[in-house]
């Protein structure tokens, strides 16, 4: 918008300029009206730029063409091995992404049931733990231990090429 | 240049007959007397909306309408797409600009009498303009699918329920179910894309052209030949113009200076947040139905309360047909008083709305 | 008859064949009748658990519930114990209650060790040794309107069990002579478990029996404290035995965990513990000078450093927000921060500051990048109002020349 703002006052200041110059004091070339008419039409000019320039801008797609949290990609294939989790962003809240060891993927949202903590994959008992209090949920999410009241949200996880797609629900 | 322009004008003159409409407005013309400043304000309605069409298109660009992907999609516009803030944050404040000047049109239009003969089907087709406003700010207010709008929809469409008879089934239309969801989203969403636009359009065509055919009213403390006129192009037009780009300026500060707040996306399992209140052009009818006891005389307080503006609008929209006839000289036309009373109450209302 | 319907009607909730056992029970017939505190025990065995399963009266008390006179029904010979001692009330109960055989008919996963238990625990001896005063069986569960333990109105439902303690161990007279406090149950009360159960209704918060046992009831020995607390606690247990404070603890028979946090009256620590001001628990055995002062001191200091760089994040980033700046990915980013200084504190109980400053730093550095996009979306605002003024111009511009041209017409 600046952009298109100081081309509008320059086009303008240019125009008054040569008006101005190429003034005779007689009739026939410059009146008054002339010079409101041409500082009007420049200004209308420049006017309709500061309002087209950002409705162009706006159309352009952006950069990242989409962003939409009911799906996300969690993770690539070669990041994560058998028997292992990560933590990622999912919407405004952590979720968990697992490789189970017969190497399936299984997403849970990773804020813990009791109270709201965020859960770890623990390799070495192959299960999802809670540091706080030491809840314990199993590879299905449910809570099998601890003081968690209830599972962890499933989310569906899905690989797409080399990438690993969570969604809700 | 001059050749050329009136070569083209011939060509589409031959094709169109567009001349009829370029007489009419270089014939027309609109009274001057001190009450004139009111005329403005139909035509700034009508920018207005044109600026909802035009930002609402582009928002069409980006958004969806989908309970699990409105709010995203908005939250992208705000923050991804090239002045989509801006974009955004004009709809918004736009919307609300404009049934603030339709307000100041309506009442204008009632004080001054110009729902009077022969102009009774414009004011018909205004009241039911007005109606058709404030069913796209309901609509519109829903499809960023954030907690605020989520529960003034619920609580809403729970009071158009209320209604007696058709309550039930209006309430289910609506809703697209029996509660409030994502078919509830997509459901307001063809409504303000599509099916109020359409009906806008009849509308609008309707109200405008009765303008045009009948001309300006002017009050009857004024006298229509003796007043002087100005020609709508250019003198009119020009002010049209200055009061337009004010409106933008006004748009453009409050989008950069007040954004348009997104909210948190609505989640129907959390509890509703305290103070919920619906848009401002509703505000006083909610608030009068806070007021009224649960039952009166064995019926329901809030049935009453909906019956009452049920009323009420069914009065805006015969008025040219039951308000008194011009006073006979010496007796004080009722008109004013009961219009006063109804803006009196609207402002009351809703300052004690928003005082709690 | 009338009396026959009424009994009815009065254990109408136990199964049929229970009710018309005890109509035909003649401690029941009698006992009703004769109204006042002698009819109590039948009023109570309508929600008694073992009158549902079909015990009755003489199950427990013994005598002949088929005869009516008194002599017969209440005949020692029978079997007759009428109010047992206290001393034999768990022996009593114990006869069915340790019979694996027996339980298994009514409940195969009932435990059956508790009056084993309970001949380990303080009660337990000195209810042997004759003690009138101390809690056998009956002064828990309750005697005659016995209720399962899950069933919330039982004195030992979890959320009552405190409650039920307390109802000895608070009261001063009966526990004068046992050179025990009484305060535990209202130090409970207002400790973060005590809120935790009782009015955060989390019911996997400890209450007494959590950490003293059920029936073998004792309190932790100052050895086994950090395994009790560690139940939950792991990492703080786990860190803690690594630390120089186990050893220390050990030698000068201090109980761990108890030592700084207290045993009854456990509550929300804050940083204010940390550190070595006058009120901060370290200070209290940490000369100054020495090398666990100036470790309390760093970490302290640590911690300190992330909670504020960390607040002044989120004072930029909410800034923004209130701006309308959409800046929820890194007010999501700075909830990892904040995950830090809580794993932070947590790493407090190694007692060995570089272990926390690892942590500490990479805190910092995503509050330092949190807050960075705060200043970059204010710094957008700045962008965009001056964005706004530039067009203002050009907008007031325009207006001020149609009004010109306005006023031109006009002449």
């Amino acid at each position: 918008m600046p952009r298109s703002g100081t081309l509008g006052i320059l086009i303008n200041l240019i125009y008054s300029i040569d008006r101005v110059l190429t003034m005779l004091p007689t009739e026939q070339t410059m009146t008054r009206r002339n010079v409101l008419n041409y500082l009007l039409g420049t200004t209308a000019l420049a006017t309709l730029a500061a309002i087209l320039y950002p409705i162009i801008k706006f159309m352009i797609p952006p950069r990242i063409v989409e962003s939409s949290a009911s799906s996300v990609v969690a993770a690539k294939v070669s990041e994560l091995k058998p028997n292992s989790g990560k933590i990622f962003r999912f919407g405004s809240r952590p979720g968990i992404l697992i490789q189970t060891p017969a190497g399936e993927y299984r997403a849970f949202s990773a804020v813990c049931t009791h109270l709201d903590c965020t859960v770890q994959y623990r390799p070495d008992e192959k299960l999802i733990w809670c540091a706080c209090h030491n809840g314990r949920y199993d590879l299905t999410g449910k809570n099998i231990s601890g003081p968690p009241p209830r599972p962890l949200e499933a989310f569906s996880a899905n690989v797409r090429g080399d990438e690993i797609l969570v969604s809700r629900g | 240049m001059n050749a050329w322009i009136s070569k083209w004008g011939e060509w589409l003159e031959d094709r169109l007959g567009w001349r009829a409409a370029q007489r009419l407005l270089e014939h027309k013309e609109v009274p001057v007397h001190r009450h004139s400043i009111w005329y403005y304000f139909g035509g700034m309605t009508l920018f207005l909306f044109v600026v909802q069409v035009c930002t609402g298109i582009l928002l069409l660009l980006y958004y969806r309408p989908s309970a699990e992907t409105a709010f995203e999609s908005v939250q992208f516009i705000m923050t991804q797409v090239q002045f989509g803030w801006l974009i955004r944050s004009i709809h918004s404040w736009s919307a609300n600009l404009m049934i603030g000047t339709a307000f100041v049109h309506m009442f204008s239009a009632l004080f001054l009498r110009s729902f009077r003969r022969p102009r009774e089907l414009t004011w018909v087709s205004g009241a039911l303009l007005f109606f058709l406003l404030l069913c796209f700010g309901f609509s519109g207010y829903l499809l960023p699918w954030n907690k605020l709008a989520f529960f003034a929809t619920k609580v809403g469409t729970d009071i158009a329920g209320i209604v007696p008879l058709i309550g039930p089934f209006l309430l289910r239309f609506l809703r697209g179910g029996d509660e409030v969801t994502g078919a509830t989203l997509t459901r307001f969403f063809g409504f303000h894309v599509a099916i109020l636009p359409a009906i806008a359009t009849v509308l609008v065509s309707v109200h405008v052209y009765l303008v045009q055919k009948h001309g300006m009213s002017t009050p009857p403390s004024v006298d229509p030949d003796k007043a002087p006129k100005m020609k709508f192009i250019p003198d009119f037009l020009l002010r049209d113009l200055v009061g337009w780009l004010t409106a933008v300026t006004v748009l453009a500060v409050l989008a950069a200076i007040f954004p348009w707040e997104l909210g948190e996306k609505a989640d129907p399992f959390s509890p509703a947040p305290a103070g919920i209140k619906p848009e401002w052009y509703f505000v006083y009818m909610f608030q009068t139905l806070k007021y009224i006891p649960s039952k009166i005389l064995g019926i329901d307080g809030e049935v009453l309360g909906i019956m009452f503006f049920g009323l009420l609008g069914l009065l805006l929209i015969i008025t040219p047909f039951i308000s008194p006839r011009e006073p006979r000289t010496g007796r004080r036309s009722l008109l004013p008083v009961v219009g006063i009373l109804v803006l009196v109450y609207i402002i009351v209302l809703s300052a004690l709305a928003y005082r709690t | 008859m009338w009396q026959q319907l009424w009994l009815i009607m009065l254990i109408s909730p136990v199964p049929a064949q229970a009710a018309q056992k005890a109509v035909e029970s003649s401690c029941i017939r009698c006992h009703l009748a004769m109204g006042d505190q002698l009819a109590e025990p039948v009023k109570l065995s309508a929600q008694d658990i073992h009158f549902q399963h079909g015990l009755s009266c003489n199950n427990c008390h013994g005598g002949d519930p088929t005869k009516d006179a008194l002599e017969e029904a209440m005949n020692p010979r029978k079997g007759f114990v009428g109010h047992p001692p206290r001393k034999q009330i768990a022996t009593l109960c114990a006869s069915c209650h340790s019979n694996a055989e027996f339980m298994k008919k009514y409940n195969p996963r009932a435990r059956v060790d508790q009056y084993s238990e309970y001949l380990t625990s303080v009660h337990g001896k000195k209810n042997q040794a004759g003690d009138p005063n101390v809690a056998t069986c009956t002064d828990c569960h309750g005697v005659h309107g016995i209720r399962a333990v899950s069933d919330p109105n039982s004195p030992v439902y979890v959320t009552n069990v405190a409650a039920t303690c307390g109802r000895c161990h608070s009261d001063v007279k009966r526990m004068g002579s046992y050179d025990i406090p009484t305060d535990q149950q209202e130090q409970y009360s207002k400790s973060v478990h005590g809120d935790a159960l009782m009015k955060q209704r989390d019911l996997s918060a400890p209450t007494c029996n959590s950490c003293h046992g059920n029936h073998g009831a004792t309190p932790p020995g100052v050895d086994s404290v950090a395994n009790v607390c560690g139940q939950c606690h792991v990492t703080q247990e786990d860190l803690f035995n690594q630390s120089p404070h186990s050893k220390a603890f050990a030698e000068n028979k201090w109980p761990a965990c108890v030592t700084c946090h207290q045993n009854h009256l456990i509550v929300l620590p804050t940083d204010a513990m940390l550190g070595v001001e006058e009120t901060a628990t370290c200070a209290a055995c940490h000369d100054k000078g020495s090398a666990g002062y100036m470790a309390a001191q760093q970490m302290k200091s640590e911690i300190a450093g992330l909670q504020s760089r960390l607040a002044s994040a989120r004072e930029v980033l909410e800034r923004a927000q209130r701006a309308g700046m959409e800046v929820s990915s890194p007010i999501y980013q700075l909830s990892e921060g904040r995950d830090r200084l809580i794993l932070a504190r947590v790493q407090i109980h190694r007692f060995t500051p570089a272990i926390l400053q690892k942590t500490t730093a990479e805190g910092e550095s995503i509050a330092a990048a949190c807050e960075q996009s705060g200043w970059q979306a204010l710094a957008e605002l700045a962008y965009r109002r001056k964005g706004l003024a530039v067009s203002a111009a050009i907008l007031l511009c325009m207006i001020g020349l149609l009004l010109l041209k306005i006023r031109q017409l006009k002449t």
